[in-house]
């Protein structure tokens, strides 16, 4: 198969953003030589970082061409390659790949790639890849192919994050790193980190993994890098390599290792951290080319899977809609937010104040019934603030001023001059109209009243108030310091001031907000309940606890069902279903064995043996199952269906507005894989949206294959 | 209050300077911010100097003739904190015009001398690019008014023609063959290795071009007086100061440390040269070229010492003429081997404030070239009419008459 070149590389997409490869050569300094210095740069600043596409492939294999002349003509002795401020780069430019109909086009994508990058390991002088800042995907990639690496000490976001998308290091970061660091460490870079939130290396993390030589501070890096540079031309410096790949255990048992964390994270649903295993274990015996070529073909089945179209619509969602959330109001009409009081001190209310003192800064008030709570919640706030003094994440100063800002009290009287009062008391509606009531009587009238209620009617709470129209919903997610959803709920009277004013409080505490309507549960726990409460229903029905817990395994989901609904907590789930019954009869019925449970005032539903739970035997005992049990598959299709159905029904009452809600407040409230694209790409590619509500969610194309 | 204070010597520890580049779009530093030339500057002195420990340093002085911009902020302080000095490590700027590094110098120096400080960090910066000169001057209409000051002393380059109308025995021609003297000597420290081992490297980057390189000077030419007889006269017509017998417009930084000759010691730090005297001394701002010789003798006079005394001379040449002034007022001839031994602002150029320690750092390694010479001095010229000079013993001075 030949290889790409400068003119035969195809061309790129007419709308992309070229990350240009400067050619200029430098003398280095002590004499060593000239150099030719390779800069990356799309032209614009840090907030749009550089990417590679066909475009940037072209502009980098014609400056390699520059060095390869020179070098070949004696007239460079190195050749650098580094990125614009802050960047090298971020990786392939993915916004062609969504449309990308044909194997062949991302075969030729990938093998494009290493046909460029792979010449700089491949040059008569040795290479330096300078990683100025941020480095992922194909940006880390390139510095791979380098002969040496110098990294600044100033440098995050460093990561080869493929899998977390639902493709693998398709440039030659699969072969590369674990010959270069290990496989243990590989398969942390490359399997862990993006399976764990996506997580990324700091510079430091990188350096002690081996994946630079040096390691340089930020305020002089290029010129000390180039520095280095010279005294490894001229022999001052020698870099030792270990050979990681003799021990063939070694490599296998880390592979293993790798597999099994996969299984853990996703119990076998996706397949892009199996693909990229395989490969890191063919990569110990296989050539430059056999690697690069198992790497084109890997990255092309994933590219024509629908997986990847759904974890690429999914990465869209959370980094742009996220953002700019649909159907907000106009930010200007956004009230300033000088002070919070909190209702309740319990643990949801506690954790609550501690988000808004961290994140605002401004004076936070907690009231409660007695003096006791009221301390015992305060007490954990500022419990907390020490621990992260502690942990050095705050120095002294901070702490003092953020102790200070939050304080306690049984009486109201303290709301006076909120800007901003959130209840999260005992989920009753009585008790929460009698909690708005009260503070009503104390504060300003355009002071915001937010309810952190999941499940009852924003509508119903704010209908006895004098201003009603200051009400909004305010739902948080648990725990409240990790889950990035907010859904803000506008009832019937919620005017565009206080509801602007919820947004921007939810941006200002660094969540993603998503406007829902006052409809039961909202989206999350509706459609969740509605979901899980099938699994149960068949559980109750006489399938076998095994077969009910495992059946929607293929999902990949974070949690399996009666996991989750221990970690609800049965009193909270029952109650839950008990007030989405009231609301939808035909759709969400009662568990009598879950009634049993929570009379009984059983908490714990689960025994484990070893990793495998089972009901616990006291739990058990209270349950009456019926004998018509479902198959694994058949549980999982009536799961599915249901919350098809819910899904069409909810779009249909306008709950939200289209379909990228549903499945953003799913991937960032509930947790759900990107490669299920939150949920309506996966009903629409197993066929349950069309057969089920007569439609699909979304048009092809938009999160899979689409048609030709 | 102790009454027997004593006065402490005071040492140049060492000696950098980022290589000068040409001002304007098409220079190197054209995209390069000031603050990050001295930062440069500043590592590199930390870098060389490791026995130094930086929380040592009792004050650091930047110099820059435009405080504005990427040229402001209390420089001393921020690049300091740019660099990665201690927090505790305090700073100023300083601003005598083209002497600011000077200055900055001397300054501080006192401060060792009293005892107030132990060692220090000064330097110059000046990137004509960003911040021409006469940035944001607001002349005080009374200058001319009350004619305090000439017209004319406002323009460096009208300045030193008058220094030829007054001197008319130093022809356009003699300037002209100073300043194909000051490229060679130029070419040939470079060849000779001089010049490289006190310049830093400092990358630079070009938004079109990609990041480069910055390793030598950029302004030295190769020349010869018949060019430099064909070339325009800016400030007069049929005048005789051309863009090639004076400096340039230039970007670059200097940094210096200087300390406590024994705190030098304790230290293990290098001792590059000794502080003997300095002075300044002002002159009529539309002649300032004459103002090294007063501020000379004002120096040599403190020192107890006589112009035979002082065996080299670091000289700035911000125009050639202004050399030769300085030259025939004290009987020394134009071509005069102590004179700016590894050529001068005229082949390297002038980035205003920094100049100062460039003197110094060149007068460090000829000192280091000649141990049978005891003292040399540094001086120039400055706007508004003043002239600064301080002299220096040769700390590897062996105390043998010259040969």
């Amino acid at each position: 198969m030949s290889r790409f070149t400068t003119d035969t590389i195809p061309a790129g997409a007419p709308d992309e953003l070229v990350t240009e490869a400067h050619y200029r050569l430098v003398d280095l300094p002590g004499g060593a030589g000239r150099a030719a210095l390779i800069t990356l740069d799309n032209g614009k600043d840090h907030t749009k970082p550089s990417t590679f596409g066909l475009g940037g492939l072209k502009s980098l294999s014609a400056a390699l061409d520059q060095a390869e002349a020179a070098a070949a003509a004696g007239e460079i002795v190195a050749v650098a390659v580094t990125g614009k401020p802050f960047i090298l780069a971020v990786g392939a430019d993915l916004t062609g790949v969504g449309q990308l109909t044909d194997r062949e086009q991302a075969r030729v994508t990938g093998q494009a790639g290493h046909d460029v990058f792979r010449r700089l390991g491949e040059l008569p002088v040795p290479s330096f890849g300078l990683i100025n800042g941020a480095a992922m995907g194909g940006g880390l990639e390139v510095a791979l192919h380098c002969t040496y690496r110098t990294i600044s000490s100033g440098a995050g976001m460093l990561a080869l994050p493929e899998v977390f998308l639902g493709l693998i290091p398709g440039w030659g970061g699969a072969y590369l790193l674990p010959r270069l660091i290990g496989p243990a460490s590989a398969v942390k870079v490359i399997v862990e980190n993006p399976l764990s939130q996506n997580r990324m290396l700091k510079a430091k993390d990188a350096f002690g993994l081996g994946i630079a030589d040096v390691m340089l501070e930020p305020a002089d890096f290029l010129a000390q890098s180039l520095r280095w540079a010279a005294d490894v031309v001229k022999g001052d410096v020698v870099v030792e390599r270990a050979d990681v790949t003799a021990d063939a255990e070694a490599w296998d048992a880390a592979v293993a290792a790798g597999r099994a964390f996969a299984d853990a994270k996703v119990r076998g649903a996706a397949a892009s951290p199996y693909t990229a295993l395989d490969l890191i274990a063919a990569a110990r015996t296989s050539t430059r080319d056999e690697g690069f070529a198992a790497e084109d073909e890997a990255l092309a089945d994933l590219v024509m899977g629908d997986e990847l179209r759904a974890g690429l619509y999914s990465f869209d969602l959370v980094q742009r809609r996220a953002k700019r959330p649909v159907g907000a109001p106009d930010k200007s009409l956004a009230r300033p937010i000088t002070k919070v009081g909190v209702v309740g001190a319990g643990l949801m209310a506690s954790q609550l104040a501690l988000l808004f003192v961290q994140r605002l800064e401004v004076p936070v008030v907690m009231t409660d019934l007695d003096q006791e709570r009221v301390d015992k919640g305060v007490a954990y706030v500022h419990g907390e603030i020490a621990k992260q003094l502690e942990k050095g994440r705050l120095n002294q100063d901070k702490a003092n001023r953020l102790t200070a800002l939050v304080s306690g009290s049984t009486s109201k009287a303290d709301f006076a001059d909120a800007s901003v009062v959130i209840e999260a008391v005992f989920e009753d509606l009585k008790v929460k109209q009698q909690v708005f009531a009260e503070v009503e009587a104390v504060v300003s009238p355009e002071c915001v009243l937010l309810t952190n209620t999941s499940s009852l009617s924003v509508t119903a709470m704010a209908e006895n108030l004098q201003h009603p129209e200051r009400v909004v919903g305010f739902h948080f997610f648990n725990p409240v310091a990790l889950m990035p959803l907010l859904e803000i709920a506008r009832a019937e009277r919620t005017d565009d001031a206080s509801l602007a004013t919820a947004f921007a409080l939810g941006k200002a505490l660094k969540k993603s907000c998503v406007l829902v309507k006052d409809a039961p549960a909202f989206v999350v726990n509706r459609l969740l309940t509605r979901f899980l409460g099938e699994v149960t229903a068949a559980f109750d029905e006489g399938t076998p606890f095994d077969v009910a817990e495992s059946a929607l395994d293929p999902m990949g989901l974070p949690m399996s069902p009666f996991v989750l609904l221990q970690l609800v907590g049965p009193a909270v789930a029952f109650h839950t279903s008990e007030t989405m019954h009231q609301a939808f009869p035909d759709r969400y019925g009662i568990s009598e064995n879950q009634r049993r449970i929570v009379e009984a005032g059983k908490t714990v539903l689960l025994a484990w043996d070893g990793a495998k739970p089972r009901i616990a035997d006291d739990v058990a005992e209270l349950l009456v199952l019926g004998d018509s049990p479902s198959t694994g598959d058949e549980v999982r299709q009536r799961a599915l269906d249901a919350i098809a159905q819910e899904i069409r029904l909810m779009l249909d009452e306008g709950v939200v507005a289209e379909p990228q809600d549903i499945d953003l407040c799913m991937l960032l409230g509930a947790g759900w894989p990107f490669h299920l694209g939150g949920i309506t790409p996966y009903l629409d590619r197993t066929g349950t949206s069309e057969r089920v509500t007569g439609a699909r969610f979304l048009a092809p194309g938009v999160a899979s294959v689409p048609t030709a | 209050m102790p009454s027997n204070r004593a006065v402490r010597d005071v040492v140049l520890v060492d000696a950098v300077r980022t290589p000068f580049g040409k001002a304007g779009a098409n220079g190197i530093y054209a995209e390069t911010r000031a603050d990050d030339l001295v930062v440069a500057v500043f590592r590199e002195l930390l870098r060389r100097n490791p026995g130094l420990p930086p929380e040592r340093i009792d004050d650091v002085a930047v110099a820059a003739t435009t405080q504005m911009g990427d040229q402001g902020l209390t420089l001393g302080r921020t690049a300091g904190i740019l660099a990665g000095f201690p927090r505790t490590v305090p700073g100023q700027s300083v601003d005598r015009m083209c002497a600011g590094a000077l200055t900055a110098v001397t300054n501080l120096s006192s401060g060792i001398g009293v005892g107030a400080y132990d060692v220090v960090v000064a330097g110059g910066v000046e990137h004509m690019g960003r911040h021409p000169m006469g940035e944001g001057m607001d002349p005080n209409p009374r200058l001319i008014a009350e004619k305090l000051v000439d017209p004319e002393a406002l323009f460096m380059g009208k300045t030193a023609e008058n220094l030829h109308d007054r001197f008319p025995h130093l022809t356009k021609a003699r300037a002209d063959e100073y300043a194909v003297r000051s490229q060679e000597k130029t070419a040939k420290a470079y060849a000779d290795g001089v010049i490289q081992q006190d310049l830093v490297p400092v990358s630079v980057r070009s938004a079109s071009l990609g990041y480069g390189l910055a390793t030598v000077d950029e302004p030295p030419r190769e020349t010869t007086v018949e060019t430099l007889a064909g070339l325009k006269t800016p400030f007069r017509a049929h005048g005789r100061v051309t863009a090639g017998n004076s400096s340039g417009l230039n970007d670059g930084a200097t940094g210096a440390v200087l300390a406590a000759e024994e705190v030098a010691d304790e230290l293990g730090l290098t001792k590059k040269a000794r502080l003997v005297s300095f002075a300044f001394a002002g002159v009529a701002p539309e002649v300032m070229g004459i103002g090294p010789v007063p501020s000379t003798l004002k120096a040599l006079d403190r020192a107890g010492l006589t112009i035979d005394d002082i065996g080299l001379f670091e000289i700035n040449e911000a125009f050639a003429v202004q050399v030769l002034a300085f030259l025939d007022h004290f009987g020394i001839d134009d071509d005069d081997a102590r004179v700016n031994p590894y050529g001068g602002a005229i082949a390297v150029g002038h980035p205003l404030a920094s100049s100062g320690i460039r003197l110094m750092a060149y007068l460090a390694r000829s000192f280091e070239a000649h141990p049978e010479v005891r003292y040399g001095l540094t001086t120039m010229c400055i706007g508004l009419g003043m002239g600064g000079t301080v002299i220096w013993e040769n700390p590897h001075f062996d105390g043998k008459k010259d040969a």
